[in-house]
């Protein structure tokens, strides 16, 4: 049996933690606040690029003269998996659900016979993938100098992954991230990026719209700026799902916490009583003895 | 007799507002928009975009970067990647 020291050390020690837990909950519960304002801020741009995109696209889609970026090389043997996490951990399951799903996939392209390559964006992810592939991490994106990756790195990453395709250096990027549901609940998710998918066609345009300058141009303007605003938003969820799943953690960390020092302060208050039973004992039996 | 112009960003939606005319710097050319613009859709070259409240009053300018806009039905839409002030 621990001695009353021990055990009230221990109770001290799990309070302090309870104290860190509890800040962390509520900070995340803050952040995630803003996380998801700044995803709802970012819709409306969204919706209407991916209406604009579905209209263009619809009309260019399929002929040969279509851009590289949604026409895809053409090949399917080289894939690049961009994996987004986060620089901070204290977030449960978040960072390594979306390490496996990307290391399934990246097993399951493996066993087809093709290449894969990593392009890491966030801190969290970058052990476990190189303990599985050590050889096949291509670039990691450093995001741990800016306090929230916003479109500016969102930009940076488009940019750059444009660059890699024209050079040639893969067929098809996927890009992996957790989708924001709930504060309880994030999904791990797949999304194909380059070759750009084909957006939905909205409904036939009713009138005649006019292009300037003409339908292919526009359309080459905006695949990048479509292909920013996909990895932008995929950001943003992974923020918001990043606090959410912190959240969730560390409020049952805090209630763990909560429940030992329960245990222990019962145990703590069983070995006072049975010490001041001993000491008790003590006197009266020496008491006795005169 | 109002065009409805919004201004969204990535991050934001920065106006939805009634107004008079917009100007806009298209690729090919500045353009204005009044109410009942026939569906048009162009690339915008780096400039400022001029709102026009009321129809004598001063242009407010506003700079945009990386945009594009879009003429529908429902007004006028300038998507821009970058906007300032």
């Amino acid at each position: 049996m621990a001695s009353l020291k021990e055990l009230k050390g221990r109770i001290n020690s799990v309070k302090s933690t309870q104290k860190i837990t509890k800040a962390k909950q509520m900070v995340a519960a803050a952040k995630l606040r803003k996380a998801q304002a700044a995803a709802e801020a970012a819709r409306p741009y969204a919706e209407r690029l991916s209406t604009v995109m579905g209209s263009v696209a619809g009309k260019i889609a399929g002929q040969d003269n279509a851009p590289l970026l949604l026409r895809g090389t053409g090949a399917d043997q080289r894939h690049l998996l961009v994996v987004a996490n986060s620089d901070k951990g204290l977030a449960g399951a978040f960072n390594s659900n979306i390490v496996r799903a990307a290391l399934s996939k990246a097993r399951e392209l493996r066993e087809q016979g093709k290449d894969v390559e990593f392009y890491l964006i966030g801190r969290k992810g970058r052990a476990p993938i190189r303990r599985a592939f050590p050889s096949n991490i291509g670039k990691m994106f450093d995001t741990t100098d800016v306090r929230e990756p916003g479109f500016n790195e969102a930009e940076r990453v488009a940019t750059e992954l444009m660059e890699m395709f024209e050079a040639g250096k893969f067929d098809v990027a996927h890009l992996f991230f957790s989708r924001f549901k709930s504060a309880l609940a994030q999904i791990p998710t797949e999304q194909q990026i380059i070759p750009v998918p084909a957006p939905k066609v909205a409904a036939a345009s009713d009138a005649a719209v006019e292009y300037e300058p003409d339908e292919e141009e526009i359309l080459a303007e905006l695949l990048p700026r479509y292909l920013k605003t996909q990895i932008f938003g995929a950001l943003l969820e992974n923020q918001a799902s990043e606090q959410g799943a912190s959240m969730t953690a560390m409020d049952n960390a805090t209630r763990n916490a909560g429940e030992l020092i329960k245990k222990l302060t019962i145990q703590y208050n069983r070995s006072r009583q049975a010490a001041i039973t001993t000491e008790l004992i003590e006197i009266i039996a020496g008491a006795e003895a005169l | 007799m109002a065009l409805h112009f919004e201004l969204v960003t990535p991050v934001k939606l920065i106006r939805s507002e009634e107004v008079h005319m917009v100007v806009v710097p298209g690729a090919e050319g500045e353009f204005g928009v009044l109410e009942g613009h026939a569906p048009f859709m162009s690339t915008i070259r780096d400039g400022a975009v001029q709102v026009y409240k009321t129809a004598g009053s001063a242009p407010e300018t506003i700079e945009v970067r990386g945009g594009f806009a879009e003429v529908g039905e429902n007004g006028l839409t300038v998507l821009a990647e970058h906007v300032e002030g």
